[in-house]
């Protein structure tokens, strides 16, 4: 992964000057969306999906791990959220907050199992062990199967928020974006993210210098999976059911993409592959089954021709960190 | 005195033309058909859906009395949360005032609450589960052509009458065959048969040999497969292969439709029981309406039961617009309109849009014609019974639904 990303300039304060003013632009444009007749509810999507990106760029751009099922993240908290919402008639925010607390707790395990191997068989683990959650959800009678859960209610959030007004969603949604992108762009550049980034380089040589490597990147794991689950809770609210789709091994495979079109291991590349993913499935809905082969032919000559992604070509332009 | 009464009768009268001609000056229909276009089945709804809901916009003649009716088809892959994403999108952006066909059980009851929270119509053609006019029943939905209810009570009792009082399933391993299972179990029970075992598939199996042998060894006179499409078709294909008609017993495929049969081909699909509620072939109307849909679909093929489904759907729709002299984009009142005028069209004959939504209608009994009886290449099927539209469906008093409470 290092050929990708060592240049990587380090961070200093011009740069990160330069970061703020590119987020306070994001945030800006975002925030007047509902404004410019853009279909807000396919923002609000591609919102939940960025911040899912965001987080699995955590875990590979700076920390060097494929996980290979990161859809598990999203299913769970996903499943939990709405049986929250649904069966048990909870507020919007407690709803919210199992979602993400089981997506915590399932990071702790499987990442606690994921961690002991590196490379191609880290992914593997996560991948089966994604595989394996997929069947039991196929088969637990709460996510009832194929059907998946639906009409969920959407609530007053805190009491005071109508969820099911599309404008206070999006806000709603929009701030949790942000939020989630914030704690992100903190925790990469923190003294936590500095060790993470030399674990990524040379793992033998940061646990010569003293580093409990595995707990570092363990508790990368379980943050990367549960911002994940924040994102599968909040998307509930968006799209109103939860089903399969999202705990289907090509979910985890479409977060690769995500990430890999807008740049691994860029700040804001995963936000801007996330947007051209679902803008693509999206538009191109009417060519059916031919999106996925568009996406292929647009994941290949991202591969051959910009292997940095959008922003990570662009940056590596500018000679900028973003 | 006499002024007064004729002026206040002429402002009434006014007040009345107008009101009148405002809700008649509205006569712009956007109708949005949302079926697995690529997949599974686009065969059997598909473009061919889109195809019969066009026939009947022109059928109804609508647009030679000033009305302007678009349709777009929407692809939902079979998977929920694109359904609803794109139902959502034609509402709120689109302006789509009805949503038809969508096959898919799953896809189907996620876009029922859509169309529910913004007040549209659906009338749902492709989809099995007999949920839509029972727990989750909406006053914004009308389920046309078929459920799981109806494919268990008119095959299942048939068959047990028939002789085969002994049953084996083969189920497909999720929400739909269970529910088919358990319904077909009901009715074989209540008509005094005995359910001997059964045995659950995953979804999209290759190989049903482990699952076909169990069966053949329960010596079970019926063979009850509760699964759909490439399922079904498959597993018939295999019990063919393992002699399994020709040992005596029967197989049952619980929910078949008439390009299944095509694809499985006269000579290993011959002697299947099944039920359906339109089959081309059926009479002068029918027949009729096939060759002009025929000549107009790419291969040739004549409409299965979801496609007609749809295109007497919207006619009964169109109707209920007609009655009411505008389109008052307003769903729950056209669906109300709906259910007060009594269905009766070309291809599913008269019927009745219940109270819950559910619409009876006759449900035929047939059998795979043997490769010497069949005269051309869609000449398939046998009429071997009919039920009621009445015998065939839920009853009123069975039915859970909260709209009947009141």
């Amino acid at each position: 992964m290092s050929a990708l990303t060592d240049d990587t300039l380090p961070v200093t304060p011009r740069a990160m000057r330069d970061e703020m003013i590119v987020f306070a632009a994001m945030a800006v444009l975002l925030a007047i969306v509902p404004f410019t007749g853009i279909y807000p509810f396919f923002v609000m999507q591609a919102l939940c999906f960025a911040l899912l990106a965001c987080a699995f760029n955590l875990l590979i751009g700076y920390g060097g791990l494929l996980s290979f099922g990161h859809a598990m993240f999203l299913g769970t908290a996903g499943y939990v959220s709405a049986h929250a919402l649904k069966v048990w008639a909870f507020p919007p925010e407690l709803g919210i907050l199992v979602g993400t607390a089981a997506a915590a707790l399932l990071g702790l395990i499987t990442g606690y199992i994921s961690i002991k191997r590196q490379g191609i068989y880290f992914s593997m683990i996560t991948l089966a062990l994604s595989q394996l959650l997929y069947f039991l959800y196929l088969q637990a009678p709460f996510t009832h199967g194929e059907d998946g859960i639906q009409g969920i209610p959407q609530g007053h959030l805190l009491g005071i928020f109508d969820l099911s007004k599309p404008l206070v969603l999006y806000y709603v949604v929009l701030v949790g974006f942000l939020a989630g992108f914030l704690l992100i762009y903190r925790t990469i550049n923190s003294p936590f993210g500095e060790v993470l980034k030399s674990i990524r380089e040379n793992e033998p040589r940061a646990i010569s210098l003293g580093y409990k490597t595995d707990q570092y990147k363990l508790v990368a794991f379980i943050l990367s999976g549960t911002l994940a689950g924040f994102a599968g809770s909040l998307k509930v609210f968006v799209a109103q059911n939860a089903s399969l789709t999202d705990v289907h091994w090509s979910m985890s495979g479409e977060i690769v993409l995500m990430t890999l079109v807008g740049g691994l291991g860029t700040i804001f590349g995963p936000v801007v592959g996330a947007f051209v993913i679902i803008a693509m499935q999206q538009y191109l809905a009417g060519f059916g089954q031919w999106v996925t082969v568009i996406q292929g032919v647009i994941f290949v000559s991202c591969v051959l021709l910009f292997r940095r992604g959008l922003v990570g070509e662009l940056a590596h332009f500018l000679r900028r960190s973003l | 005195m006499k002024t007064t009464i004729s002026a206040l009768l002429l402002g009434t009268a006014l007040t009345l033309a107008s009101a009148g001609l405002a809700s008649a000056q509205d006569k712009t229909v956007k109708i949005g058909s949302l079926s697995d276009q690529s997949g599974l089945y686009a065969d059997l709804a598909g473009p061919g859906s889109t195809l019969a809901a066009q026939m009947a916009v022109e059928d109804s003649k609508l647009k030679d009395k000033g009305w302007k009716i678009d349709i777009i088809s929407g692809d939902h892959q079979n998977k929920p949360d694109i359904g609803t994403t794109i139902a959502r999108q034609w509402f709120d952006v689109d302006k789509v005032d009805v949503v038809v066909d969508v096959p898919n059980s799953g896809v189907a009851l996620a876009v029922n609450n859509v169309v529910k929270e913004k007040n549209g119509v659906y009338i749902n053609s492709g989809a099995a589960t007999s949920d839509l006019t029972n727990a989750q029943c909406s006053p914004n939905t009308v389920h046309w052509t078929y459920d799981t209810y109806m494919l268990a009570h008119a095959t299942g009792q048939a068959l047990v009458k028939a002789g085969g009082d002994t049953w084996f399933f083969l189920t497909a391993d999720y929400a739909f065959g269970a529910a088919l299972e358990r319904d077909t179990t009901a009715v074989v029970k209540e008509n005094g048969g005995k359910v001997l075992g059964g045995v659950k598939h995953p979804l999209n199996t290759a190989d049903f040999s482990s699952f076909l042998l169990q069966a053949q060894a329960s010596k079970a006179k019926i063979i009850g497969l509760a699964n759909a499409g490439g399922d079904t078709t498959n597993s018939i294909k295999q019990a063919a292969e393992f002699g399994i008609g020709k040992g005596g017993q029967k197989l049952a495929g619980l929910l078949l439709f008439l390009t299944d049969v095509k694809a499985i081909g006269l000579e290993t699909a011959q002697g299947l029981n099944f039920t359906e509620t339109f089959y081309w072939d059926l009479n002068d109307q029918t027949r009729a309406f096939s060759k002009r849909f025929s000549e107009r679909m790419k291969n040739n093929a004549p409409p299965t039961m979801v496609q007609a489904g749809v295109y007497a759907g919207l006619m009964h729709y169109f109707k209920a617009l007609e009655a009411l002299g505008g389109n008052p984009h307003d769903g729950a009142k056209i669906v109300a309109k709906m259910k007060e005028i009594p269905a009766d069209d070309p291809l599913f004959g008269k019927g009745v849009v219940e109270a819950n939504g559910r619409v009876t209608h006759n449900a035929y009994l047939f059998e795979v014609k043997k490769p010497s009886e069949s005269k051309g290449p869609w000449d398939l099927y046998k009429l071997v019974g009919t039920v009621p539209g009445d015998q065939a469906f839920t009853p009123l008093s069975q039915s859970t639904c909260a709209l009947l409470k009141k």
